[in-house]
């Protein structure tokens, strides 16, 4: 039975990680994010038995998602930004030794210690790599607490899918917020080992080993090349993405996670002005719908890129327009939230549009 | 100079010549465990990872705990470790094995979980992890092996140099009130109530392997009993880097390395320690 609640979202994420059968969660506390640690110490174990444990440190927690992984259970952690720095080390591990876990930044002002304030100031860390070496997180941004919910699931589906780390790149204002969410029914833990598990070693198989360590370069090489051949795939069969009244927009709104909620906004008041605005939101940011914007890019006047940053997935949004129309950036830093009018107004400003 | 004369030069060798006659199965004493893997081992000559490897594999054959064992390997000499042990095992980064085998034993709470560490790894970069760890009583064992340098690197200073001791970067001897004094973390573990049993190990002499043998025996033995976290250290020698040879190395080590690294129990299932 589906349950409707009034949820915070780092609540909402937490609850979800219950109702998913997560088998474990290493965390270390900090804001704003430590509602996911304080909600599953306070339910989860007593639920369903699942390990719940504070770490040391971020840089011990994702150590620990490391080994766990490694085992074929379904383990997660949660952090944010100056949390998920310490954790790139463990992550680049992580990634080339195709271990399937779930990532949650619920992204804070920076850079340095910054602001506890929303940002989404760690886009690049989370798509172009952030640890060492050429590999990719699975990427998903959600822009309401029930996506917080949803993409908890699509989250494990994906990292199980393709056996790689899958980041849900939040913000604070997502982690801290209430709505209305709609709960999905309690999905039963089980374990079924995956092949190449570290579980024990029976009679009748090979040894296991994880390991990310290959002195030949050679092999490493073909390690890289299987890799990027994975990610390739990946582009061509998990794109995701909403479009908000592009269909006859002559500007479209370019923004990710909960600016894109808040252009939708804009849009609207645009439209009552006689502006016609559409919103185009990547829901995964790798992999990155390039096609699809580059599509959209035929019949708009130009594109406004917003961002909580200095101007992150705007190379992006370029690298898909690829010069067929301009492509315009307003961002906010620090913890600063856009304005719906604000945006509106840099739309008049930047494309000459006047209200009719 | 042919390997004969290099043999008869150097007195650190003695050339011993197997007969055929007995080299028969009848004879055999001494086998090697289905716990290790038929890959030639990389350390050095003399070195004390692979008596440390067997007398580990051996516990887990005897205790017949191959198919419930997981280990984790450190960043350093050991690295390889995954390719000699012929069970389940993970690679960690340099520091974190024991968050490692954290991760992997509370999801997997049935299993033997040990993670092997060198001094710079444990003792250096992963302190946080080796204290926390320790300081939890996770039921793992850890195993650590201190030489008192760091191998895979090139001959640095670790944590557990001696005062005075030489290396690449304390090239005019350990300046203690420059470089600090050695790590005697082992001692530090001991006074953790979450820790069950600690002991320091050597295997610079048959008598000293079993005991060190025993002692990671009774640590999977502890572990099945749910007992707390299990440590035992083994100190050992680094020819090649402490530019000595084999036999050289086990006698600096006696001389210099036990004296600062008694051997003993730190902490026993009885409370007691030395």
């Amino acid at each position: 039975m589906k349950e409707l609640k009034l949820m915070k979202g780092n609540e909402a994420l937490a609850e979800a990680a219950i109702r998913v059968g997560c088998d474990g969660y290493f965390g270390y506390p900090i804001t704003p994010q430590s509602e996911i640690l304080e909600y599953l110490s306070l339910e989860a174990t007593k639920r369903t038995g699942m390990v719940v444990l504070q770490a040391e440190s971020e840089i011990a927690s994702i150590n620990m998602i490391y080994g766990a992984a490694g085992t074929g259970k379904k383990v997660m952690t949660s952090s944010s930004s100056p949390g998920i720095s310490l954790m790139q080390e463990g992550i680049s591990y992580i990634a080339c030794a195709e271990l399937p876990c779930l990532l949650v930044n619920v992204v804070r002002g920076g850079p340095g210690l910054g602001t506890i304030q929303p940002s989404q100031g760690d886009y690049f860390q989370a798509v172009k790599g952030g640890g060492h070496g050429d590999y990719k997180l699975i990427v998903i941004a959600p822009s309401t607490v029930q996506e917080m919910v949803d993409h908890v699931k699509l989250g494990f589906d994906l990292a199980f899918k393709w056996r790689n780390p899958v980041m849900i790149l939040a913000d604070g204002a997502l982690g801290q917020m209430m709505e209305k969410v709609e709960l999905f029914e309690q999905i039963q833990r089980s374990f079924n080992p995956p092949s190449w598990a570290t579980v024990g070693k029976p009679k009748d198989r090979e040894r296991n080993f994880i390991t990310s360590l290959h002195m030949e370069p050679e092999a490493m090489e073909e390690i890289n090349k299987h890799l990027q051949a994975k990610y390739k795939k990946i582009e061509e069969e998990e794109i995701r993405f909403e479009k908000y009244m592009c269909d006859d927009a002559d500007i479209i709104l370019t923004a990710f996670g909960l600016v894109a909620r808040i252009c939708k906004k804009t849009a609207m008041l645009a439209r009552e002005k006689g502006i016609k605005v559409g919103v185009f939101r990547p829901i995964t940011l790798f992999p990155f719908p390039y096609d699809e914007l580059n599509k959209l890019a035929d019949n708009v006047k130009g594109f406004l890129d917003v961002e909580m940053n200095a101007g992150q997935m705007v190379e992006d949004v370029k690298l898909a327009v690829n010069g067929k129309a301009v492509v315009e950036f307003h961002g906010r830093m620090g913890g600063v939230v856009p304005a719906p009018e604000e945006i509106l107004h840099k739309i008049e400003e930047k494309f000459s549009v006047e209200a009719l | 100079m042919n390997e004969k004369t290099m043999i008869e030069e150097n007195k650190n060798f003695e050339e011993v010549i197997a007969e055929e006659n007995i080299c028969t199965n009848e004879n055999l004493v001494y086998e090697k465990p289905e716990t290790l893997t038929d890959t030639p081992m990389h350390y050095c000559p003399g070195c004390g990872h692979g008596v440390a490897h067997r007398i580990i594999a051996e516990a887990i054959a005897e205790l017949g705990i191959q198919e419930d064992t997981i280990g984790v390997a450190p960043v350093g000499c050991s690295v390889f470790a995954y390719n000699y042990f012929n069970i389940d095992m993970t690679e960690a980064a340099h520091g974190r094995a024991s968050a490692v085998a954290t991760g992997i034993k509370r999801v997997l709470p049935e299993k033997y979980v040990f993670s092997y560490q060198g001094d710079g790894d444990l003792a250096a970069i992963g302190t946080g992890e080796t204290i926390h760890t320790c300081n939890r009583g996770e039921n793992i064992l850890i195993v650590f092996i201190n030489n008192g340098i760091y191998g895979m690197t090139g001959g640095q200073m670790a944590p557990t140099t001696l005062p005075g001791m030489k290396s690449t970067t304390s090239p005019f001897g350990r300046d203690v009130t420059m470089m600090g004094y050695p790590l005697k973390i082992t001692n530090l573990i001991a006074t953790l109530p979450g820790v069950y049993y600690v002991t320091r190990c050597a295997v610079n002499t048959p008598n000293n392997v079993r005991k060190a043998k025993k002692a990671i025996l009774n640590s999977f033995k502890y572990q099945k009993e749910n007992k707390g976290l299990c440590f035992v250290e083994i100190v050992t020698n680094c020819p090649s880097n402490w530019k000595m040879t084999p036999l050289e190395s086990n006698k600096w080590l006696e001389e210099n390395m036990l004296p600062y690294y008694p051997l003993g129990d730190l902490k026993t299932p009885n409370g007691k320690g030395e």
